[in-house]
């Protein structure tokens, strides 16, 4: 099922699911924990982090305002500095582009950088119906794809791996893939590192087409930028001959100078680092230095529509650092799987529904996969009020009402019977089952809607609608609070409540 | 209808309702940030380098240019290098102490031979002293962006204090956007696994950088 979503049960039965994964809990619990507590030291660094912030958002902001300026001032830059620049409407045609620009080549092999826009428009398996293997490079990438998996995370895909699980992986998967795992494989992360890095050097050197997203694209000047720490992006934007860029057109920043804000929080919001290991910048095709050929494949596959959505489209700033997943409590406890999409944790939750629709069993399910705590918004850099997107896709699905889907301006009915209903209720049941989620929820809840005065009463009150359907829980908090450790220890999950009626 | 066309109409109907929009550029965006962190010294500031780039994992050394040969062809010997990468317009000067084996990077060289070569020495561009970063911009003394990648152990020369900036911004206020520019920031490193930090995965495993100045 590597890279497909198709078929995903909504998020409150995915999310049922994974809270009795006691492994895959432990592993995010760690992490989650591990990368919120040195992204708070990393910030707190920074004595302007709230100006930075501010205009990390005002600069998204007038990009999207006036996105088709600066996507024609970037289309003419690429250009000018030697690239070729093409437009996708959606994934289909973005696969088409891609497919023939391998094609063309000659090759059946490609390199790849980890980038969430090729997973989201599944070039992979495009690539792979075309005859043409595609190699993710990223650690955790190759992880989840030798693995068959999905990706869990944003930043760190293969999060709910631990080191036994990624050795076994290796041992069994690599060879089918090409250079086979060492015989004397231990699960040392440096051992583990070390048989990637053999196994991925040959493809390298021998790769002749690169693919990769890019974080940054800036108009003025036509510069792509790659953040990344490994150096398998630097491997796929240098060696090969072909590089094919295949980036969403929100990815757009007006000026050079923009990227001083960015390349500040980036880094820290997402590894909690200064400055990530390797950021690569490239503008177009330079002499004897790198691809001779490069290819911008400019992504729209759904965010027009969201640009289109007067409260939804601040979505479209986010800069996928990551800091949402990490304070999210309802991620921690439900994993990146349980979103369906590749845009796991509170982003997930307000793009994938606004990129694909709300037609979908889980995209109506998303906007409830959340307590609306607002923890989420306030690590933001681009600071995107997710809490107030949230509440108004929840009442788009209850309730129905104007929306643009490719391109067209539809009036959406609230979904058939009364699926969004069933899909709020039973999310409102399973946080209501875990009183840990629940008590972040409301704690802060009072608070996120005092910020966001003009999301009442209407959506208010979706959200208090829900908060009165589910029943009591089977098991008196007390009880709860005594098995599990005052909630530290939650392994075995208290019943569902579904399950004992 | 072309999807350039199509893209870009989907963009201008989602615009369509907003109001008149007069305000350039550089007035809407608020640019209340610092342009560095703190007052400094210039020694400070390279001290400061230093501090960030050994908390980074790369190895810091400091001497004078006099000095600098002898630094170089000491790097060299300890890592055991017989071959060593050198850019086209890298000081001869440099490496006149190191018998190492000079390879020069020719725009024939595969990077499978490039993968035989132990170390690379390379100049910069700048530094950025608050984030520990090392800019190379392709210039003949830092040669092409392979080089610094897949040989096993990079030695980059930075002259101080001319070569270092505090901040991020007063990088790119330097740098020139039409060159490949590589920011480097400690050895290659991944936390992919259980988020323990593993130096080393594709690029370079080891970066030494050597701070040359007239005083040490
Ligand atoms: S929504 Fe904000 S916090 Fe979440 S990934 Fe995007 S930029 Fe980061």
């Amino acid at each position: 099922m590597n890279g497909t979503f198709l078929g995903m049960p909504a998020f409150p039965e995915a999310a049922r699911e994974a809270v009795r994964d006691e492994r895959l809990r432990g592993n995010l619990r760690h992490a989650t924990h591990t990368i919120r507590a040195k992204r708070a030291a990393a910030v707190a660094e920074v004595s302007d982090w709230a100006e930075l912030r501010e205009a990390g958002r005002r600069i998204k902001d007038h990009t999207l305002r006036h996105l088709d300026r600066h996507l024609l001032r970037l289309e003419e830059s690429v250009t000018a500095a030697g690239g070729t620049v093409h437009w996708a409407a959606d994934a289909a045609e973005a696969n088409r582009i891609v497919t023939a620009l391998v094609r063309a080549t000659g090759e059946s092999e490609v390199v790849k950088v980890k980038s969430m826009a090729t997973q989201e428009i599944g070039l992979n398996e495009a690539l792979e119906a075309a005859g043409i293997r595609a190699y993710e490079t990223d650690l955790a990438e190759l992880i989840v794809q030798l693995g068959d998996d999905r990706p869990s995370h944003i930043l760190v895909p293969a999060i709910h791996r631990n080191r036994a699980e990624i050795r076994d992986v290796f041992r069994s998967e690599m060879a089918a893939w090409g250079r086979p795992a060492p015989e004397d494989l231990t699960d040392s992360p440096a051992a583990l590192a070390e048989a990637a890095r053999l196994h991925l050097r040959e493809k390298f050197l021998r790769a002749k087409v690169g693919i990769s997203g890019a974080n940054f694209m800036v108009a003025e000047t036509g510069t792509l930028v790659v953040v990344e720490s490994e150096g398998n992006g630097r491997m796929c934007l240098t060696l090969p001959e072909t590089l094919i860029s295949v980036v969403g057109i929100e990815k757009t920043v007006p000026t050079w100078r923009d990227l001083e804000v960015f390349l500040q929080t980036l880094p820290r919001s997402s590894t909690a680092e200064r400055m990530n290991p390797y950021t690569s910048l490239w503008t177009g095709t330079a002499d004897g230095d790198g691809p001779r050929a490069f290819h911008l494949v400019l992504l729209d596959n759904g965010r027009t529509d969201t640009l289109a959505d007067e409260v939804g489209r601040q979505a479209l700033r986010c800069i996928r650092c990551s800091a949402c997943l990490n304070v999210c409590p309802v991620y921690e406890r439900a994993g990146g799987h349980a979103y369906g999409s590749v845009y796991p944790g509170p982003i997930g939750a307000i793009l994938s529904p606004q990129l694909r629709g709300t037609a979908s069993g889980i995209d109506a399910s998303l906007p409830f996969a959340s307590s609306l705590c607002g923890a989420c918004y306030e690590v933001c850099p681009v600071a995107i009020d997710i809490p107030e997107v949230l509440v108004h896709l929840r009442e788009r699905v209850v309730q129905g009402g104007p929306a643009t889907r490719e391109g067209t301006k539809v009036v959406l009915r609230p979904a058939k019977g009364h699926a969004a209903e069933r899909a709020a209720m039973r999310a409102a049941r399973w946080a209501f089952g875990r009183p840990g989620v629940l008590r972040t929820g409301q704690r802060l809840a009072a608070r996120t809607r005092r910020l966001h005065p003009r999301t009442l009463p209407g959506p208010g009150r979706a959200w208090t609608a829900t908060r009165e359907l589910p029943p009591v829980p089977a098991e008196p908090f007390r009880d709860w609070w005594e098995r599990t450790d005052g909630g530290r220890n939650e392994g075995d999950a208290p019943q569902d409540p579904e399950e004992t009626k | 209808m072309s999807s350039r066309e199509r893209v870009l109409g989907r963009v201008r109907r989602a615009l369509a309702g907003l109001p008149a929009d007069p305000v350039p550029y550089e007035e809407a965006v608020a640019r209340a940030y610092l342009r560095q962190h703190g007052e400094r010294s210039p020694e400070r500031t390279v001290e400061l380098l230093a501090e960030n780039l050994a908390d980074y994992r790369a190895l810091v050394h400091r001497c004078t240019a006099g000095e600098l040969p002898a630094v170089l062809a000491g790097l060299l010997a300890a890592r055991g290098a017989r071959t060593v990468l050198v850019p086209p317009g890298l000081d001869p000067g440099w490496l006149a102490a190191s018998d190492a084996e000079r390879v020069a990077d020719r725009a024939e060289s595969t990077p499978a031979e490039l993968d035989r070569v132990d170390s690379v020495v390379t100049g910069c561009a700048l530094a950025v002293a608050e984030t520990g970063t090392l800019v190379l911009d392709g210039s003949a003394d830092q040669g092409r962006r392979r080089i610094t990648l897949v040989p096993d152990h990079h030695v980059c020369v930075v002259r101080v204090p001319d070569q270092v900036v505090a901040s991020v911004p007063l990088a790119l206020e330097r740098l020139d956007p039409t060159r490949p520019l590589t920011w480097i920031s400690g050895p290659s490193a991944t936390s992919d696994i259980e988020l323990d930090r593993v130096e080393g995965v594709h690029g370079p495993r080891t970066l030494e950088v050597v701070l040359v100045g007239e005083s040490r």
